[in-house]
C-alpha cells in the first residue's frame, strides 16, 4: 500500500542516453593489447624450449629425445610455477600466449587440483588433476586412433 | 644455441595469437580448457594430413611447445605404428609418442599439488 506512494525514478536519462553512458564507460575492448601479449609470451617459452632442445643437441642427444625431454622439463617448470603462484602471474598477463603451450598444459593439472585439495587426495587431487587435462587427453587420443585407423585402411586399399 | 630460436618464437607466438583472437572474438563460454582442446585435436589433424610437419621443420619448439604440437606427435605417433604393426598400432602408437610428456605432466602435477597449499 505505501509502495504506491513511492515516488517516480529520477534518474534523468533516457534508455537510450543510459547505453550511450554506459558505452563511454564500458573499459575498450583489449583485443591488440592482449593479442601483442599472448604473442610475447608464448613466442618466449616456446624460445626457451629451443635452447633447451638445442642445447641437448649440441650435448649429443638425438633431435626426438631432446624435443621429448624438452617437454617434460617444460611440464615440470609449468607445474612448480603454478604451485609457487607464479603461473597464475603469467597467465593474467599472457592470456592465450600461456595456456597454449605444455607449461600452460601442466598449470591446468596443478591448478584445480590445488584447488581442491581439502576433498582429499583422491576425490581432490588425484581426480582433479584431469579436470581440463582429462578432456584433452580424450579428444587427442580418440582424434589420433581415428587417424590411425583412416590411415590403416588408406594403406590396404 | 642460439639456431632457430627466432623462428621458434616467431611461430610459438602466432600460434597462441590464433587461440587468444579465438577467446576474445567468441562467446565467454569459450574457455582456456575448450581452447586446449582444440589446439590438441587441430593439431592430430593437420598432422594426419601431413599439414604440420613443415611448421616443425620451420620453427622446431615453435610448433612442438604449443598443445597442437602434442596433437601432431599423436596422430604423427598412430600412423609410424600403424605402418610398423598394422591395425593396433593405430591404439597404441599416439600414447607411446606422448607417454613421457603424458606421465611427466601425471607425476610433477601431483606432486606439486601434495607439495603445495593453494594461494589465497
Amino acid at each position: 500500500m505505501a509502495s504506491q506512494n513511492l515516488r517516480q525514478p529520477t534518474i534523468g536519462v533516457t534508455p537510450d542516453e543510459y547505453q550511450n553512458l554506459s558505452k563511454q564507460f564500458t573499459p575498450k575492448p583489449t583485443v591488440v593489447k592482449n593479442t601483442v601479449r599472448a604473442f610475447f609470451i608464448g613466442g618466449l617459452i616456446c624460445a626457451i624450449g629451443q635452447v633447451m632442445i638445442n642445447l641437448m643437441v649440441m650435448g649429443g642427444m638425438a633431435l626426438t629425445q631432446a624435443q621429448t625431454v624438452a617437454t617434460a622439463v617444460l611440464i615440470f617448470l609449468g607445474t612448480l610455477l603454478t604451485g609457487l603462484g607464479v603461473y597464475d602471474e603469467i597467465a593474467r598477463f599472457g592470456g592465450a600466449g600461456a595456456f597454449i603451450p605444455v607449461t600452460g598444459f601442466a598449470n591446468s593439472i596443478v591448478s584445480p587440483a590445488l584447488e581442491f585439495k581439502r576433498e582429499g587426495y583422491v576425490a581432490g587431487v588425484g581426480s582433479r588433476l584431469f579436470m581440463v587435462a582429462g578432456p584433452v587427453l580424450v579428444y587427442g587420443i580418440s582424434t589420433s586412433i581415428l587417424v590411425g585407423l583412416i590411415y590403416y585402411l588408406l594403406l590396404i586399399f | 644455441m642460439f639456431e632457430m630460436v627466432i623462428p621458434a618464437f616467431i611461430v610459438g607466438g602466432l600460434i597462441c595469437v590464433i587461440g587468444q583472437l579465438l577467446m576474445d572474438l567468441t562467446k565467454p563460454s569459450f574457455t582456456p580448457a575448450h581452447m586446449m582442446v582444440v589446439f590438441v585435436t587441430g593439431g592430430a589433424i593437420l598432422g594426419a594430413f601431413g599439414w604440420y610437419t613443415p611448421l616443425v621443420k620451420i620453427s622446431g619448439a615453435g610448433a612442438m611447445v604449443p598443445l597442437s604440437g602434442f596433437g601432431y606427435s599423436l596422430s604423427k605417433g598412430a600412423m609410424e605404428a600403424v605402418r610398423q604393426t598394422g591395425l593396433i598400432g593405430a591404439f597404441s602408437g599416439g600414447v607411446q609418442a606422448t607417454a613421457v610428456g603424458i606421465a611427466a605432466a601425471v607425476l610433477f602435477g601431483y606432486l606439486v599439488s601434495v607439495t603445495f597449499n593453494p594461494k589465497g
